[in-house]
């Protein structure tokens, strides 16, 4: 059965559905989306994993509208289901929204948290760590300054940050690499979110840091029952943190599933490379990575059958350089999109 | 692996400590010890990895082996194919010369370490000009041999770097370090900033160019998995300090550090059957030019006793080959990554 049909659909945050995004550029136009389907639940957290220019930060930089120019969706569907307190639920159409309208304003930040890569550079150096967080908090909240800096320095407290009073007054410079993606998370959490989107959280951290902001995030889902959105291009980090994967390949979703299924029974050609292709704490020295041949193929020239298709070991000989294929159901649950399952799905 | 035939470099007593200058006249303020008192030997056709966290100082210690500094105290006793062992740490400019062209460097970062308006000819061939005196269709044959070792089309060697990958780019690096047939290649974070799958290309590259050419290397990460597949022994670094040195099988299995064990612990298992307990250190990497007093590890350890934060642990030999920097390493049981 479907994994989808197996999540309670109250649960329900986010639907994109058939996204595509754009780059038009002088050399023509990047097709960074091309197609691509996902959902996240609340309670649960989605690792979106792929290599550089495999477009998971485009995916979830469209969520909020905050693509880079002259970036733009040119198709798709994002569905936004908001939850009010008496339980009634709202279901916006992100996709469909301008990025500066207030309709937008009002779930970014608020009932969407985002946290991104680099934490020097998406703080302000010239406003201290209070001006920031409350400002989130007085626009969105509605709260005067006195209200926003108590639960300003009660959100620091609650993600690790020692002396979070004095703290709360301090310069981002002042901090460590650490502290300032504390301060990222604490911003993006300050409202309860019903979403957090975190864009490669610890990529620019050292491992026991990373370790720190790991368990943190379980932590605080547990406490507010948020839905995760993780991307991440750290397979390691995937096992230990999602329930769900999307695997994304040159724009496309190579294949969805759950955490065990993906690691443990990978479908789509890509996902078994990718799996054979990481150095292992554990195995012998003797033994030879396993690397895929080939690169990624340059954006302005994608192959015309399946994207991986070039570098795939498994190819139909005359069909898979022709035809894209379609996403396939699995049996197991999840979906892949790779002519072999073609009949699975067809019986 | 290829088999370990004498030590290549002796680091002793290594230091670099780095002025920190302020106020009026930017006066002395105290140091930075980037690197504090660091003893270790680099066994010939070995790949010794040297591993830590952000400002442990393992970079400033490929820096000094490279003598790209000098180094504030402590001897580099390099042993040459033939003739008398020299230091390193006390040659000038021009005495350097001559070993230059055998230590050489790879860097991390393959888009900032090439220069964007020469072509790969220029950017492989320059030190092969200068130091080798080749030109023309001698430096091309040179150069297109050089390109077709690290797996690229001699072709493209009039190509500038702008129309290469970072895997490519990565590997015109690896040609540069290799033009002069060196016998140290000091590699600092080499496959940091590739893909997953460009990644285990280059690794595998690396290591068969170590089999081709006898090289040996001196592999600076922070990525315990690459290490774990591509060295034979392994120098944890903390805060400025040696803390541990094993040979990669003993150092994973069984860390008798509890920096290193926490490390370990640290690193995310790619199976999700095996979410592991991770050991989360309490509070930051201290500062080093404030490190905490006696053992600097002690603030976040979890074993520590009194005497951590009086006495500064010395480097000594627990096992065959295993040293450790702990004063408790007899007494505490640690967990290595089957744990």
């Amino acid at each position: 059965m479907p994994v989808e049909r197996q999540l309670p659909a109250e649960d329900l945050l986010l639907e994109v559905r058939d996204l595509h995004v754009h780059f038009p550029l002088d050399e023509g136009t990047v097709k960074a989306v091309a197609g691509v389907d996902f959902d996240v639940y609340r309670n649960r957290t989605l690792c979106v994993v792929g290599e550089s220019g495999c477009g998971k930060s485009v995916s979830a930089q469209s969520i909020l509208q905050l693509v880079d120019r002259p970036g733009r969706i040119v198709q798709g569907q994002i569905r936004f289901h908001r939850h009010d307190a008496d339980g009634s639920v709202t279901v916006t159409d992100l996709a469909a929204l301008r990025s500066s309208s207030r309709a937008l304003r009002a779930i970014r930040g608020r009932h969407i948290g985002m946290v991104f890569q680099e934490p020097n550079t998406s703080l302000s150096p010239i406003h201290t760590v209070g001006n920031q967080i409350s400002e989130v908090i007085q626009l969105h909240l509605g709260e005067d300054e006195e209200a926003a800096r108590r639960r300003g320095i009660e959100m620091l407290e609650r993600v690790g940050i020692a002396r979070p009073a004095q703290n709360y007054d301090a310069y981002t410079f002042e901090l460590s690499g650490g502290m300032r993606q504390r301060v990222m998370i604490a911003m993006a959490l300050v409202c309860s979110p019903a979403l957090l989107i975190a864009d490669e959280p610890t990529t620019a951290l050292d491992v026991t840091t990373q370790a720190q902001i790991m368990s943190l995030l379980q932590e605080l889902q547990a406490d507010f029952g948020m839905g995760v959105m993780l991307i991440t291009h750290d397979l390691g980090v995937v096992a230990e943190m999602a329930d769900d994967v999307v695997v994304m390949y040159l724009g496309q979703v190579a294949e969805y599933g759950d955490v065990d299924r993906i690691f443990h029974a990978p479908a789509h050609p890509y996902t078994k490379a990718l799996l054979r292709s990481i150095p292992n704490l554990d195995f012998d020295q003797d033994i030879r990575l396993d690397s895929i041949r080939g690169m990624v193929p340059d954006p302005f020239h994608r192959p015309v059958g399946c994207p991986f298709g070039p570098r795939c070991d498994e190819v139909i000989e005359g069909r898979c350089e022709a035809e894209n294929p379609p996403a396939f159901s699995l049996e197991e649950g999840g979906s892949v999109r790779c002519l072999h399952y073609e009949e699975v799905t067809l019986s | 692996m290829s088999e370990a035939n004498g030590t290549l470099l002796s680091v002793r007593n290594l230091s670099m400590f780095y002025p920190v200058r302020g106020g009026f006249l930017q006066g002395h303020r105290g140091e930075v010890r980037a690197v504090d008192d660091v003893s270790f030997d680099i066994q010939a056709g070995e790949t010794l990895g040297l591993v830590g966290e952000s400002g442990c100082g393992k970079t400033t210690t490929g820096r000094c082996i490279l003598r790209v500094v000098a180094p504030t105290a402590g001897e580099l006793w390099y042993h040459p194919r033939e003739g008398e062992s020299v230091d390193l740490a006390r040659l000038d400019t021009g005495g350097l010369l001559p070993w230059r062209q055998e230590i050489r460097m790879i860097f991390q970062d393959p888009f900032a370490s090439l220069n964007p308006r020469l072509p790969v000819l220029e950017i492989v061939g320059e030190c092969l000009k200068v130091n080798r005196g080749l030109r023309g269709s001698a430096l091309e044959e040179r150069v297109a041999e050089l390109l077709g070792l690290v797996g690229l089309r001699p072709e493209y060697m009039r190509r500038y770097p702008h129309a290469f990958s970072g895997g490519e780019r990565q590997r015109i690096g690896i040609a540069r370090a290799l033009a002069l047939n060196p016998r140290l290649v000091v590699a600092d974070e080499a496959v940091s900033a590739l893909d997953v799958s460009v990644r285990s290309q280059t690794l595998n590259l690396l290591q068969d160019l170590q089999n081709e050419m006898q090289l040996t290397y001196l592999f600076i990460s922070h990525d315990l998995s690459v290490i774990r597949y591509v060295c034979n022994r392994v120098a944890v670094m903390y805060v400025g300090k040696l803390v541990e040195l094993a040979d990669t099988r003993s150092l994973f299995l069984t860390p008798q550090h509890p920096y290193t064990e926490a490390l370990l612990s640290s690193v995310p298992k790619p199976d999700p059957r095996v979410r592991s307990q991770r050991i989360v250190l309490e509070g930051d990497v201290p500062d080093p030019s404030q490190p905490p007093s006696g053992c600097h590890f002690h603030p976040r350890c979890r074993y520590a006793v009194d005497r951590c934060a009086e006495e500064t642990p010395p480097l000594r030999e627990t096992a065959d080959g295993h040293h450790v920097a702990c004063h408790l390493a007899d007494e505490i049981e640690l967990v290595g990554i089957h744990g």
